[in-house]
């Protein structure tokens, strides 16, 4: 028996708050996903969330988010018929309904892409997603750690082009293969990964992580208005740990194979006054390092918050001048097993360095 | 070199001369309604101060909140009919969108979505279809409305679609205001929308105000040439400004933080201004106020534009006090407080009648509070220190104790002890600190350009380069130049490391 509760209007913006912090600087802001969703709500949609413990072993569940780069999507604007696109393909080249719509990730924007899914379709959607943060390729979800099928995978255009990637030789060929077709329409397009049964989900997708988001968010937004700390708040709700406190200095960004890379400096303020931090980001941040020395790495979370006002700051967005804090949330354990840090620890991300939690080890939540 | 700086208020129009780093005459008064007016009487009471009478004005910088005012008073707005160009993209979240609705109610003139646009790398999204931006325009015609605001996907890449449809829609509907969002702002859909759908609302507003200050000006025999205060403390000169009124929304907050700094010397400090209403703490830089981090809402309404990073509180001359003096604000007798005000002979106990019991300024007639409890005035004159003291303390960034500038025609209800504070100070021309802002305001030059196979270092030299001769060509001494802004976007898959560099310098006005 399906455990499912619906999604209250007034949790939209602890979710969109929640999960932006989650995407560790990735997945683009929230924003636009909310707005599709509130719109949708004002007409009358209403979204179930189910308990992923009670899918059935052979329900099946689409996997649903929006590739591509941030910037692309401050242009072009996520919508929430086009998200439902890649659903209806799949369904079709399957000849079977899904029974459900999940996340790919929970950090950023693509948290809210299984709910504006659900607006169109009706599905329900799972308490779940495959990251719980924001990473930027294929490979670096629980499911290609758990070494799931990786195909076949949906992808639709704004344009009436359709493409379905039938088969492919390992997850990192159906990153390569769907990287470049989104770069051909314009590093945006919506998809539908690999469909998962309601046992794979059960097993290999990490769970609870839009309650997550939405606990995480309240807490920043109740911080705000009480006009509390809404960092000291972050960190206490989540057992994370305050990594720096400064202001932004410099950024340098370099856009490569559909990446955002670059690095960014902060000079510490406070307690910190004379050290700096170093940021370096592939589309999240990847690795922080406190006066030249690693400080916090993939896959734990490092999240760059607005000092006062605690909204997370995104790769993109980061500017001169900035007053930030920047903080570490742990990881889930799928992440860092030894396959997990395989597909998501430094090496996977090109720096030669050991991944040591700063949580201790099999620190679970 | 001689300056005259106005700050057009809510409540009041200030006026100051200044010369060289002198203040020579300030002078306040009531805004009218119709605002020329009472423009016109500041330069006459400036001018009436003045020795040698309005000969020798090098330049006239005029700061106005009205814009503003405008929006979030939902008043002498325009409708304004949205083009958006892009389709089949963005569908789902049209103009106005996020709009509150009573705001929307107002402005939304007509929404016409277009096919058309740019992708990232300025292939075309799809064709751009000008049938149906004629349609469109003949549709804008029928509709009455005159202000158009045209907002294209990717247009700050290449604003070629914006541009053929202002061609369409000059040839179907001769005469109406066009704003491209182009010109307004950076990457961000929405909120460049946004911000040209604004401007384009206020653009008649702003000319009609724009003129009203160029006759004041004439009639008051001042021959200098016009400039508007911009939000980021610099000017520009008053056509442009007719055009792009968006600009100067938060002028006001700057304008009165860097008086403060010119009236003190100092570059670092807290500023708190006292107006009649409201306090307004901000936080000064090395000179310029701090920008808020966040998005920006104007009236409502999300926008990616640089503003002061300001609290307001409930705290002014005219707020009203409880009987027992435990409560104070956030209403307020506002303008009103030249009759309502025990010392001014009204019945209403405001919060400057507690500050002349106390002793802390000389207003009006003294006698009258001299029957007020103690107790009361002990208590009234707690409760503002604990408003002013919080206030500070949220805008504080550590808690090293830092200066404080008290400014505004209501400074003298800050007290002069607070925890947190080094030391209070209060000037002469503190009340006309905006004005002095305004006078004191630099000239800009700006570079938004894309560069292609030099290099990250080298593009931002020759951006930084280009925008200097700008400034010089604006009318800015060059000794006197600083870059305020770089901001680099490279733009991926565009063969070359192709990089959009935008840079800004500011410098101060050299003599005319």
């Amino acid at each position: 028996m399906v455990d499912a509760r619906e999604i209250q209007p007034e949790e939209l913006t602890p979710l969109s708050t929640g999960a932006w912090i989650l995407g560790a600087g990735g997945g683009g802001s929230p924003y636009y996903s909310y707005l599709n969703v509130r719109e949708q709500y004002k007409t009358g949609k209403r979204i179930n969330l189910i308990d992923p413990k009670t899918l059935g072993d052979n329900d099946l569940v689409a996997v649903v988010s929006s590739m591509g780069a941030p910037l692309v999507g401050q242009e072009r604007l996520r919508d929430h018929d086009f998200a439902a696109k890649p659903v209806r393909m799949m369904e079709e080249y399957l000849g079977r309904k899904f029974d459900a719509v999940m996340a790919l990730e929970i950090g950023g924007a693509n948290a809210l892409q299984p709910l504006m899914v659900a607006t169109v379709t009706g599905l329900p959607i799972v308490d779940a997603d495959a990251m719980g943060r924001a990473f930027p390729e294929a490979q670096m979800t629980s499911f290609a750690i758990g070494d799931l099928q990786m195909f076949p995978l949906c992808l639709a255009d704004i344009r009436d082009n359709e493409t379905i990637v039938a088969r492919a030789a390992s997850w990192k060929w159906m990153e390569r293969i769907s990287r470049k077709i989104c770069t051909e329409v314009g590093s945006t397009a919506a998809t539908c990964k690999a469909p998962r049964s309601g046992k794979e989900v059960k097993d290999w997708g990490i769970l609870y992580t839009t309650t997550r988001a939405i606990d995480l968010g309240r807490v920043v937004e109740d911080a705000r208005v009480s006009h509390e700390d809404p960092i000291k708040a972050a960190l206490d709700h989540e057992g994370g740990v305050l990594l720096f406190k400064g202001k932004i200095t410099d950024i340098d960004r370099r856009a490569t194979e559909g990446f955002l890379r670059g690095s960014a400096t902060i000079d510490g303020l406070d307690e910190d006054t004379g050290s700096e931090f170093r940021l370096e980001f592939q589309n999240e941040f990847a690795i922080g390092l406190r006066d030249g020395v690693p400080a916090a790495t993939v896959p734990e979370l490092i999240c760059v918050m607005d000092t006062l006002s605690g909204e997370a700051i995104g790769t993109e967005t980061l500017r001169y001048g900035q007053r930030v804090s920047i903080i570490a949330l742990p990881a889930d354990p799928i992440l860092t097993s030894e396959r997990g840090l395989q597909n998501v620890g430094p090496r996977a991300f090109g720096y030669d360095m050991e991944f040591e939690s700063l949580f201790g080890a099999g620190e679970t939540r | 070199m001689r300056r005259i700086g106005i700050d057009v208020g809510g409540t009041n129009t200030d006026a100051v001369l200044i010369e060289d780093d002198r203040v020579i005459a300030g002078v306040k008064s009531p805004t009218s309604e119709d605002v020329t007016s009472g423009v016109l009487r500041s330069l006459q009471d400036l001018i009436a101060s003045l020795d040698d009478g309005p000969a020798h004005i090098d330049a006239a910088m005029i700061g106005t909140t009205h814009f503003t005012n405008a929006v979030v008073q939902r008043r002498d707005l325009k409708p304004v009919a949205a083009v958006r160009i892009g389709l089949p993209a963005s569908a789902s979240l049209p103009p106005f969108v996020d709009w509150p609705d009573d705001l929307a109610e107002v402005v939304n003139g007509g929404v016409y979505m277009i096919e058309g646009g740019h992708e990232y790398d300025g292939r075309p999204l799809v064709e751009f279809d000008a049938e149906a931006m004629r349609s469109a325009a003949r549709e804008i015609a029928v509709s009455g409305v005159t202000s158009v605001g045209i907002a294209s996907i990717f247009s700050p890449l290449t604003a070629e679609c914006e541009e053929a449809a202002e061609a369409i829609v000059r040839e179907e509907c001769p005469g109406v205001d066009i704003t491209l969002s182009h010109n307004l702002g950076r990457i961000g859909l929405l909120e460049r929308e946004n911000a040209t759908l604004l401007n384009a609302c206020i653009i008649d507003l702003a000319r009609k105000t724009t003129r009203a200050f160029t006759d004041a000006l004439r009639q008051s025999g001042i021959d200098a040439p016009l400039y508007m205060t911009q939000n980021d403390g610099t000017v520009m000169k008053a056509d442009f400004a007719e055009e792009f009124p968006i600009y100067s929304f938060a002028s006001g907050p700057t304008n009165s933080m860097r008086g403060a700094a010119f009236l003190t010397g100092l570059e670092d400090a807290i500023v708190v201004d006292v107006g009649g209403t409201t306090t307004d703490v901000g936080v000064l830089q090395a000179g310029f106020p701090r920008q808020a981090n966040n998005v920006v809402e104007i009236g409502g309404v999300r926008t990616l534009f640089r503003m002061p990073d300001l609290l307001s509180v409930g705290l002014g001359g005219g707020s009203l006090i409880e009987a027992n003096g435990s409560s104070i604000g956030p209403l307020s007798v506002g303008h009103r407080i030249t009759t309502e005000a025990l010392v001014f002979g009204g019945n209403t106990l405001t919060a400057t009648d507690v500050a002349v019991a106390a002793g802390l300024v000389a207003l009006g007639d003294g006698d009258a509070v001299n029957s007020l409890d103690p107790v009361l005035l002990d208590t009234a004159g707690d409760r503002i220190k604990a408003i002013v003291e919080e206030a500070v303390d949220r805008m504080k960034v550590d808690a090293n104790p830092v200066p404080l500038i008290a400014v505004g025609g209501g400074a003298f209800l800050v007290p002069p002890d607070l925890p947190g504070v080094s030391e209070v100070i209060q000037v002469e021309h503190r009340g006309v600190a905006n004005a002095v802002g305004a006078a004191i305001a630099q000239v800009s030059g700006e570079v938004d350009q894309v560069f292609s196979d030099i290099g990250r270092v080298a593009a931002i030299e020759a951006a930084t380069e280009m925008a200097k001769q700008r400034t010089v060509q604006a009318g800015a001494e060059p000794e006197t130049l600083i870059v305020v802004e770089v901001e680099d976007l490279p733009l991926a898959y565009v063969p070359g490391d192709a990089l959009r560099v935008r840079v800004r310098v500011v410098g101060d006005t050299a003599a005319t």
